[in-house]
């Protein structure tokens, strides 16, 4: 049968040049595309065999510099490792170009990553250690060890679970995945002697991990397997590990799970709030709270310290026993 | 099609402040003849809070729920999102780290259990559309939803990260999904394509960072709004706690009244397919959205 060795498709490219633009625009090229072309052979094409003017940032071809990141109809992309059929197979003979980062745009795919590169740095991302300039034996590690940040160490510093990330776009003091991904591989190594103070920083509200919004859209946008989120869960765990975590209304939700766990199997949704908020932060949901009673949502009693009202899980008495025996994190006493 | 038979992990919302969930997916599995046997054994999934305090403690109350559905010889299904995730996160860890199960097991063993890894863990949502098929779910709607503009909203959870959820919800991409799409097309409905379908909610960060939450809920209710939706529809209780339950809130940090209801995903189902009012439990919505139910 015969097929094509080329498919049709239409880019849309954003374009913006910060200097003479006052709004940035959409152009469109029309492309046949063969089955071995990259994302960042199609860039060089519309730069090619289009407009000359177009601008995006390239170097190494062999996913390694990270300086190709773009988006292809919303999904980060390292342009040079991203075959263009399979983005035709996921969505269609229509492809939109679009920078890491609109609103950071300096001209058409060309980001400023100066937020990324300060967030990055402020994290301390290399090893602290007192080194011997003259030593007589080898710094040894063992395998596990090696294993510990082996996937956090092939990070490029490409910018695309930074600039996907919601969090960051709604609050501009947080870290970011890159960092934390960067803070947890420098503190889990063991020659390193900075992990307390990083850990500090990530415990910190607002920058730090506990205003991730469990998106696990880091995970998704990494072209090199780093799973950001994954690490930021261990970041957590190590805070409460080193007894560096902070005691407030994140942690105590957070170890809150345990206490309701340990009662109920479920989870106490009154109760985690009031206990986490403590008595002066409560008044902030009373509002809610009215309008879920009006809704039948909760019920009054469920604020009477003597009334129990939430479900219990079958077989509770595994449930205590399971987490005696295996809970090994505590919150900090105040 | 021989009989479906799961077994229900119900989570905590469902049985506490979202019990329109638990009576809207019972009703319609009992239309649809699919057999269901609720895990009443089953313990909170740790919604990712318990696994940033102690991950480890996590995972052996995930794979102890996982147990009562491999003891069952059934699937077990999930009906939210946080609870999706976190169960299929900790299958996944120890079907494929053999040095964590032996650890987890080593702990199970005490209260007389042990995780195999023989059932599949799976989102109520794909197991209607893989398993039990939008065709026979059309046969079934009494109650077409050709009136309505529906705004579908995926839920984290349910889309990512793919590489693990790839298997249990037929490789869904997570930057074009249509899943909830194809369900409310096969109910009559008008799916509302917009932005942020795939986007997060803001319900984790709730507590501490009140800001970002109502933004990022705000963000989503918003763009479902300016495209003409007349309701929003979501797998996951905890993204509609969030969009319903602080829509108030969030409409304030937005500079604009916001009114939306926003229904679960057998809620949407229930009304296509003649359930009862209470069975639909449209009352139990802080923005009002009984005006919805309907009969044939």
């Amino acid at each position: 049968m015969f097929t094509h060795k080329y498919k049709e498709i239409t880019i849309k490219a954003f374009r913006f040049n910060a200097e003479t633009d006052y709004l940035p625009y959409y152009k469109t090229y029309e492309m046949k595309v063969e089955n071995h072309e990259l994302i960042l052979d199609l860039l060089n094409r519309i730069k090619w065999e289009h407009d000359g003017s177009f601008s995006y940032r390239r170097s190494c071809r062999h996913g390694i510099c990270g300086s190709c990141s773009i988006k292809v109809n919303g999904k980060p992309v390292l342009a040079c490792k991203e075959n263009a059929w399979d983005m035709i197979d996921l969505f269609g003979d229509e492809l939109i170009f679009d920078p890491q980062s609109k609103k950071r745009a300096i001209k058409d795919m060309i980001i400023d990553k100066k937020d990324f590169w300060d967030k990055h740095a402020a994290i301390k991302p290399f090893v602290v250690a007192d080194v011997d300039p003259h030593p007589e034996h080898e710094t040894k590690m063992s395998i596990t060890q090696v294993e510990d940040f082996l996937d956090a160490d092939y990070c490029i510093q490409c910018g695309n679970c930074h600039y996907a990330c919601p969090a960051l776009q709604a609050n501009e003091e947080f870290f970011g995945p890159a960092a934390f991904a960067a803070a947890y591989r420098f503190t889990i190594d063991p020659r390193d002697e900075a992990g307390k103070e990083r850990l500090e920083m990530t415990a910190e509200p607002a920058q730090g991990v506990w205003d991730c919004v469990k998106c696990f859209e880091c995970a998704e946008a990494c072209p090199k397997d780093v799973n950001p989120i994954e690490k930021i869960t261990k970041l957590h765990n190590m805070q409460f590990e080193k007894n560096i975590a902070q005691r407030n209304v994140a942690t105590k939700h957070a170890e809150g799970f345990v206490r309701s766990i340990k009662k109920h199997g479920f989870l106490d949704e009154a109760d985690i709030v009031l206990y986490s908020e403590g008595p002066f932060g409560m008044h902030k949901h009373v509002k809610t709270a009215m309008k879920m009673l009006k809704a039948g949502k909760i019920h009054f009693t469920d604020a009477l310290p003597f009334v129990d009202n939430v479900p219990k899980s079958k077989n509770l008495d595994e449930i205590k026993k399971l987490i005696e025996i295996s809970q090994t994190n505590k919150l900090p006493k105040l | 099609m021989s009989q479906l038979k799961y077994a229900l992990f119900t989570g905590c919302t469902a049985k506490q402040s979202t019990p329109e969930l638990l009576s809207s997916t019972l009703a319609i599995a009992d239309k649809l003849g699919i057999e269901i046997t609720i895990l009443e054994e089953a313990s909170c999934c740790g919604a990712s809070h318990l696994q940033d305090f102690d991950e480890f403690l996590a995972h052996v109350l995930n794979a102890r729920n996982i147990c009562y559905a491999e003891k069952l010889g059934m699937t077990m299904i999930t009906i939210c999102n946080t609870c999706q995730l976190n169960s299929a996160m900790t299958k996944h860890a120890l079907d494929t780290d053999p040095e964590l199960k032996a650890r987890v097991n080593e702990k199970l063993a005490e209260v007389g259990l042990e995780y195999k890894g023989t059932s599949e863990v799976k989102h109520f949502l794909y197991a209607l559309i893989d398993e039990y098929g939008l065709d026979s779910i059309k046969d079934k709607v009494t109650v077409p939803l050709s009136h309505l503009n529906i705004a579908p909203f995926y839920g984290c959870h349910n889309i990512r990260p793919s590489e693990l959820h790839g298997a249990s919800n037929s490789g869904e991409n997570p930057y074009n999904p249509t899943s909830l799409d194809q369900l409310i097309d096969a109910l009559e409905g008008h799916p509302v394509d917009y932005a942020h379908k795939n986007k997060c909610c803001g319900f984790h960060v709730e507590l501490q960072a009140n800001h970002t939450s109502e933004v990022l809920a705000g963000n989503a209710l918003l763009d479902a709004v300016d495209n003409n939706a007349d309701i929003m529809v979501t797998p996951c209780p905890l993204c509609h706690l969030k969009m319903d339950t602080y829509q108030d809130d969030v409409g304030k940090v937005m500079g604009r009244d916001v009114e939306l209801p926003v229904l679960h995903m057998p809620q949407m189902v229930a009304l296509a397919l003649g359930c009862t009012e209470k069975e639909i439990g449209l009352k139990f919505h802080v923005q009002k959205a009984t005006q919805l139910y309907t009969t044939a």
